[in-house]
């Protein structure tokens, strides 16, 4: 079974360069009848207020909640993050499929985005984050788990099938993160 | 807390990764750019004039007014950037203390300089520049751009320059796959480009950084034109605002990008969208009324 990158808009290619690297077989998804079939679904970076406007044409929150519902597992980076979270701040539309607050580029401007080593336990060892124009979790629900922080903030987070980092391992080159949704929606993950 | 690094290159060209597959828009004031962010931009190009009131108009076009610029940034949570002219690196200095995300070094406005421009290294904040070949091209990544655009011809609605600039520089990485490694240095020598940057390109097969399309764009099937020729985002100047519709033209041209391959769903996007710009045929602009001509 393939895993999806949704291409409506963002770094799309950079998240199917790396689940290709995985040996995975990679469905670019610009259309929400493109999820059937699909294990695990990946909501890259971009703009989150694109994303939204670009999905304004069909029912995709409605396929997405049904893909996870379905057991699909789901990994949002960034603008991704945003759309699963449950409250977005300042407020847009998003899918709740994970329960946090949302800041959106609560870091400041382009000039503020940065990269730093994270303290990331559940990965073992250091683990690179680049931040471009990020968003901060701001309340983080409990079934949320948190695998990696940054200056002891959550920077990436696990509620069961669902996975979301602040930041872009697709943009470090790691593949850890892709590594643990395949291993989560195959069922052969640690339960979170 | 472990220290963090801003303003490198990974960073820069970052946010330029997450503009693919989007559109770019040219604002001139705060309410464009909200009708903008409304139809899907993925950023706004905040300016004085857009390019075709600067050919109808003349005179000396400069970056916009700091007021203008931050007014702009207030309306919008998506990138602004902001266009200075070649060379004025301290156009640049400002725009960068306003907190713009982005500064495209712009043949569009009036040269500062005519034999250099900025030393984008030297800033934290992203630069674009325009290109209409692969030596232009390679020139502007080994001076620090994060981002390349064709310069097609702005302000004209006209496609085929951007085509032109587009057809070159892909032809010409695929050139260098095809030449020994004793070849480069040569290439690199009529290309005009950093040597290195030649060789980086023949390995990898591909420009250093994103290449956007920009210069002509006034219609969907024009953004679905040069998404296919693999263009990886586009710039809309003033193919939106000065159509009869702009917010209608802006939510189609979004629409036609993202779903470029699909030629049932561009046909619907441009469907009853109104007068696209007049235009002009750039067959018939002079010499001096070109703006691609501008840097080197």
């Amino acid at each position: 079974m393939a895993v999806g990158v949704l291409a409506l808009q963002g770094d799309f290619a950079a998240h199917a360069a790396v689940l290709r690297r995985l040996g995975e077989s990679v469905l670019e998804v610009r259309s929400w009848t493109d999820l059937a079939g699909l294990r695990a679904l990946v909501l890259p970076g971009g703009e989150s207020t694109a994303l939204l406007r670009l999905m304004d044409g069909g029912p995709w929150f409605d396929a997405l909640r049904a893909f996870h519902g379905g057991g699909g597992g789901l990994l949002g980076t960034c603008a991704g993050a945003i759309l699963l979270a449950r409250d977005v701040d300042p407020a847009q539309p998003s899918l709740g499929l994970l329960d946090v607050s949302i800041s959106r580029n609560a870091y400041g401007r382009q000039v503020d985005s940065f990269e730093a080593e994270l303290d990331a336990s559940a990965l073992d060892d250091p683990l690179l984050g680049v931040f471009i124009r990020a968003p901060r979790f701001t309340a983080i629900g409990p079934q949320v788990h948190v695998l990696a922080r940054r200056g002891g903030e959550p920077v990436l987070v696990r509620q069961r099938r669902v996975l979301a980092a602040t930041f872009h391992p697709e943009i470090a080159g790691d593949d850890r993160v892709h590594r643990m949704l395949i291993e989560i929606s195959a069922g052969t993950a640690p339960a979170g | 807390m472990k220290a963090a690094a801003t303003g490198t290159l990974r960073i820069k060209t970052g946010l330029a990764e997450m503009l693919k597959g989007g559109v770019i828009m040219d604002v001139i004031d705060a309410a464009q750019a909200r009708i903008a962010e409304d139809a899907g931009a993925v950023a706004v190009m905040a300016l004085e004039r857009v390019p075709a009131d600067i050919r109808k108009e003349g005179g000396v076009a400069r970056m916009a007014d700091p007021a203008v610029v931050s007014a702009i940034m207030e309306a919008v949570t998506v990138p602004v950037m902001a266009k200075c002219r070649i060379g004025h690196f301290a156009e640049a200095r400002v725009l960068e203390a306003l907190g713009v995300d982005f500064i495209d070094e712009s043949e569009v406005l009036t040269p500062a300089d005519e034999e250099h421009h900025v030393d984008k290294h030297a800033f934290a904040v992203p630069f674009v520049c325009g290109c209409r070949d692969l030596g232009e091209a390679l020139r502007r990544v080994g001076e620090g751009a994060a981002l390349l655009r064709t310069k097609g011809e702005a302000g004209t609605g006209d496609i085929v320059e951007a085509v032109r600039h587009l057809r070159a520089v892909t032809a010409a990485v695929r050139r260098l796959g095809t030449l020994g490694p004793e070849e480069l240095m040569h290439e690199a020598k009529s290309l005009g480009a950093p040597y290195e940057l030649v060789r980086v390109v023949a390995s990898a097969g591909r420009l250093p950084v994103p290449n956007f399309a920009a210069g002509g764009i006034a219609t969907p099937a024009d953004a679905a034109l040069m998404m296919s020729l693999g263009a990886e985002a586009v710039f809309v100047g003033s193919g939106i605002f000065k159509s009869s519709d702009p917010a209608a033209r802006a939510r189609a041209i979004v629409k036609a990008t993202t779903h470029h391959q699909d030629a049932k769903a561009v046909a619907e996007a441009s469907r009853g969208l109104g007068e696209p710009m007049r235009g002009l045929d750039v067959a018939a602009l002079s010499p001096a009324e070109r703006l691609q001509t501008r840097g080197w």
